[in-house]
């Protein structure tokens, strides 16, 4: 099977408005930068961010608010950590005008809804947030004397991902900290897109070393490795 | 007890945030699984280097490292914070699903968190501030999860808000991050342990006394019957 595409624009032109997209990274992390880029190119609109951060630290995914393609953010993290820089973000300026809806849940169980749409599972109970803002409106029941709250599967239209090295069977590796969100939104995309620092053939990666297997990832480009840049919160 | 903003703070200057972070690392047990929010949690790193203690990193790491070196940073080593880090010997890297099997799995010793306020019930409001004036929505990140799921959380907070208000209160009245989740805080004056009976007054730095921080204190503290002046 040969996954691989020649330039991110083929590799995501069939995304749709209204689309959901998951965005693997972790600020300097892990980041699909180049699909993110080209997606802000194609001018579709109303879409449905997935993503641990916007803006900070993320400035491809600002440049979709800042275009107006953001209907929703779905994240843990999304504002700027300062009051006072959060003021002048636009993208918190856009959620105080109502312009984009916000949805926040905790880091773990915005992980587990991703982990469930990829694994088949329509629901979750988790301790985490039972008591809280977070768990309002939702089922709460007790497992062993626990509260528990009732969370649902995530699933994504699209993911897109980073890789430090993928195959054209789709298989991909990571590296360090930057593998974070990459496998859990790889397994719960419809299409999960891959661009990759360093292309191989089929036999190229040791297969007791893959961290996401082929069959998670739809299509691959290679971009090369991002320039460092400086983490900010 | 709503008369707090009035009272008279001891002469005694308070401890830097550096001087939390050392007396946090000295209660940290070697062979601990340790998580380190952001804040005056991260400064807990520089005082534990050289002993048996494993730092686990959110975003996917265990035995996370010091600072990187300037020059020396690689762009896909960074911890929670987004510092660039160094690996070590031992070292591991993982995605964040096994990452917070880890954290709500019980499988972290202690989570050293900051806070924005802790009640007398050990209930951690440290997400949302509502002076933002974001609503029900802000950055919770991995706190509820650490809150919830390690074995004992310390909380590495200042005494008083930038504004001079109390932020140990016998009901929190900002947004909770969990529920009774609070074993230890640890002030810039006091060092104070959640108990079943209520808060339990252990340490005050020197020249402080237990009814000095009594008064500093918008909750009920019973004086330990080992209440002693705080060692760094």
């Amino acid at each position: 099977m040969d996954k691989a595409y020649a330039s991110v624009e083929e590799a995501i032109k069939d995304i749709f408005d209204g689309a959901v997209i998951a965005f693997a990274g972790f600020f300097s992390a892990g980041r699909p930068i180049q699909l993110t880029k080209a997606l802000a190119k194609t001018g579709v609109k109303g879409l449905t961010i997935v993503a641990q951060q916007v803006g900070t630290g993320n400035e491809e995914i600002l440049e979709l608010v800042v275009n107006g393609q953001v209907k929703k953010v779905i994240s843990n993290y999304p504002f700027p950590r300062s009051a006072t820089k959060g003021l002048e973000h636009p993208f918190e300026q856009a959620v105080r005008q109502g312009s984009i809806q916000v949805e926040v849940y905790p880091m773990g169980t915005f992980v587990e809804k991703l982990r469930c749409a990829g694994a088949g599972l329509s629901a979750f109970y988790t301790p985490t947030g039972v008591g809280t803002v977070v768990a309002e409106g939702k089922e709460v029941r007790i497992f062993n004397g626990v509260e528990n709250v009732m969370e649902t599967a995530l699933p994504v239209d699209f993911a897109f991902v980073h890789a430090w090295k993928g195959d054209r069977e789709g298989n991909l590796v990571y590296h360090c900290t930057a593998r974070n969100y990459n496998n859990v939104m790889a397994m719960a995309g419809k299409v999960t897109v891959a661009e990759v620092e360093t292309l191989v053939d089929a036999g190229g990666l040791d297969p007791d070393f893959i961290h996401t297997p082929g069959i998670f990832v739809k299509r691959l480009v290679e971009v090369g490795r991002p320039k460092l840049e400086k983490a900010s919160v | 007890m709503n008369d707090l903003k009035k009272v008279v703070i001891p002469e005694m200057p308070p401890l830097e945030r550096e001087m939390i972070a050392l007396r946090i690392a000295n209660m940290l047990g070697d062979g601990s699984y340790v998580n380190l929010g952001i804040g005056i949690p991260t400064l807990v790193s520089n005082w534990i280097e050289g002993r048996d203690i494993i730092l686990q990193a959110e975003i996917g790491m265990l035995k996370s490292g010091p600072l990187a070196e300037e020059g020396q940073e690689e762009q896909d080593l960074i911890n929670a914070s987004c510092q660039y880090i160094c690996a070590m010997p031992g070292s591991s890297y993982f995605d964040s699903e096994t990452s917070f099997a880890m954290i709500r799995g019980g499988r972290m010793d202690v989570a050293v968190l900051g806070a924005l306020q802790v009640s007398a019930k050990g209930d951690l409001a440290g997400w949302n501030n509502p002076s933002r004036g974001l609503g029900k929505v802000g950055n919770i990140g991995g706190s509820m999860d650490l809150a919830v799921g390690a074995r004992k959380v310390i909380v590495a907070m200042e005494h008083f808000t930038p504004g001079g208000e109390p932020k140990i209160m016998s009901e929190c009245s900002y947004p909770l991050t969990a529920k009774a989740c609070v074993d230890v805080i640890v002030t810039n004056y006091a060092v104070i342990d959640v108990t079943p009976r209520g808060l339990v007054l252990k340490e005050a730095i020197p020249g402080v006394t237990a009814e000095d921080i009594q008064k500093m204190t918008a909750a009920p503290l019973i004086v330990a019957p080992d209440f002693k002046e705080m060692e760094l």
